[in-house]
């Protein structure tokens, strides 16, 4: 019996790194999977974005799982696009129980007075009010199905303190916690539980870039992953430079399962001690 | 293929209520179990305390799931008897990777009202006794090069209520003492966070004094499980009175757990949202 058996789950930008992390611990557990990415390279971020392909290996992935999944390019800033999907997810897979807010994009480092207007722009459209968007098309079908829920939004440990040259980002984790508590209470009188996650680097494409390699490392012109490593980890408390997609996929699944069935407005950090160092 | 197959863990206060569901969920999924309990009446604790027919009890369901467990009479505010107790169930066991300070005791009156007795006992079980838990742990650990502490604190660690500002305070401390924790033994590989759950439903809520303290313009026949309920649900943002002692399990069992590997130094509330209403 799996720890989600029988249950569906919503996931934004599943075409890979977490996305598709979460989609496949999810499917083990028994969850069949509505799944959007913009499949498309996103303005201003110095790394190149999903692909169609890799929403395909993603369905690939979970199907080999012998689970369903029903997989939209869809962009987290087009609530219409997020609607559709969602609506025909739930009509061919019959309901509703999870979403997991995961469609994100990192830091082009700047300091603050440096950023351009339509980076921050992006950034906020993409990381705060995307996850916004996709809660909003998602909780009509829990609330009309009445078998309450849990939605886990993706923030960061950059949503609960500052780090410098990234405000954009900063800001909209943050406001990742605000929209989070306000969802808790909102949906709590529907049994729809509502937390957050935030972690420390993750070992994705979002982080092994050089953009983010410079942000780290200054120092050099053209650091590499191993220059990288040992300045990331200097923002953990655990000896490790970052986490594993699979760390935040098993927080996931435990805050999606019925294990955490009264656990709401939680801020849950899988952060190798970077918040309290 | 149990989720703690292979591992040992301490649990403080097993001999019923929280102690004894996480000893029995954490056997169901592998481990073996070092079970203490003072099993016997504290002097400023307005309800029956826990005996040694309740602890046998807990080494019978544990036994019955085909584990094993080493249990002993032991106060958590005698060092040196917590030391004695840990050190023969690792030398039976073998080693030690998890620990559950879970020993507590509930007393109240108003800041102006509480005895210097009162404040004592309290500060002595609630916050010194975990860190003579962790204190006697650690070198098993270190040993066992890596583990897993939870401290129990509360909804109480985080936000006062009034009439219980001892057990406020002590339960803000195991916070403090939590983080220190988990910076000390970060280099170990050893993660330590805590669990903060609203009204769990065991005696310690569940008797005549806290019905007093609930319901004082009532008389005492009135003072039913389901009037008492309707006040506690008031706590809560999920519309439930108190959380079971399986719902707490589940997530000692979470952080205890492998697919926890990176969480440390976090503030975990299983509170129906208490914290967020």
């Amino acid at each position: 019996m799996g720890r989600v058996e029988g249950k569906v789950a919503f996931i934004t930008g599943a075409a890979r790194g977490q996305g598709r992390s979460h989609a496949i611990r999810l499917a083990q557990e028994g969850a069949d999977i509505i799944a959007i990415d913009a499949c498309e390279d996103q303005p201003n971020i110095p790394y190149p974005g999903a692909t169609e392909a890799d929403l395909a290996e993603t369905v690939r992935l979970v199907e080999a799982l012998d689970r369903r999944i029903i997989a939209t390019k869809a962009d987290v800033r087009d609530f219409a696009a997020l609607k559709a999907a969602v609506g025909d997810g739930v009509a061919q897979l019959g309901r509703l129980d999870i979403v997991s807010a995961n469609a994100g994009i990192g830091v082009d480092p700047r300091l603050t007075e440096d950023v351009p207007e339509e980076v921050w722009t992006d950034m906020l459209d993409v990381n705060l009010s995307g996850v916004w968007r996709a809660a909003k098309a998602a909780i009509p079908h829990m609330k009309a199905a009445g078998n309450g829920g849990s939605i886990v939004l993706t923030s960061s440990a950059a949503g609960l303190r500052a780090y410098a040259n990234a405000s954009a980002y900063v800001s909209a984790k943050h406001g990742v916690v605000g929209l989070m508590r306000t969802l808790a209470l909102e949906l709590a009188p529907h049994m729809i539980r509502v937390n957050s996650i935030h972690p420390t680097q993750v070992d994705t494409d979002m982080i092994q870039n050089e953009a983010t390699y410079r942000l780290f490392r200054p120092d050099l012109e053209h650091p590499t992953r191993e220059d990288f490593a040992p300045a990331s980890q200097t923002m953990n408390a655990l000896p490790i430079p970052w986490v594993e997609a699979i760390d935040i996929s098993n927080a996931v699944l435990f805050l999606a399962s019925d294990e955490a069935r009264y656990i709401t407005g939680v801020t849950l950090s899988v952060d190798a001690g970077s918040n309290i160092k | 293929m149990g989720r703690l197959d292979g591992k040992v863990a301490f649990i403080t206060g097993a001999a019923r209520g929280q102690g004894r569901s996480h000893a029995l969920r954490m056997a169901q999924e592998g481990a073996d179990i070092i079970a203490i309990d003072i099993e016997d009446q504290m002097g400023t604790v307005p309800y029956d305390m826990a005996t040694p027919a309740d602890m046998q009890e807990t080494v019978r369901l544990v036994e019955a799931l085909d584990r094993r467990i080493i249990a002993t009479k032991a106060d958590v505010r005698d060092f040196d008897a917590v030391k004695a107790a840990l050190d023969d169930g690792v030398a039976q066991l073998g080693k030690l990777d998890i620990v559950s300070a879970n020993a507590g005791i509930f007393s109240f009156g108003t800041m102006e009202e509480l005895t210097d007795l009162e404040w004592d006992e309290l500060q002595d079980v609630n916050l010194k006794g975990v860190w003579h838990t962790a204190k006697a742990a650690i070198p098993h650990l270190r040993a066992n090069k890596g583990g897993s502490m939870i401290l129990t604190s509360s909804s109480a660690g985080v936000k006062a209520v009034p009439n219980i500002g001892h057990y406020v305070a002590a339960k803000h401390g195991v916070i403090g003492l939590m983080k220190t924790l988990a910076l000390e033994l970060a280099p170990d590989m050893i993660r330590v966070n805590t669990v903060n759950p609203t009204s769990v439903n065991t005696d310690m809520i569940q008797n005549a004094a806290t019905a007093a303290l609930f319901a004082p313009d009532l008389p005492v026949e009135e003072r039913t499980r389901e009037v008492l309920g309707e006040r506690f649900k008031t706590m809560n943002a999920i519309p439930i009175p108190w959380v079971e002692p399986i719902d707490i399990s589940n997530a000692v069992l979470f952080l205890a757990s492998d697919e926890a590997r990176y969480i440390t130094g976090v503030v975990f509330p299983v509170d129906a949202g208490q914290l967020v209403k």
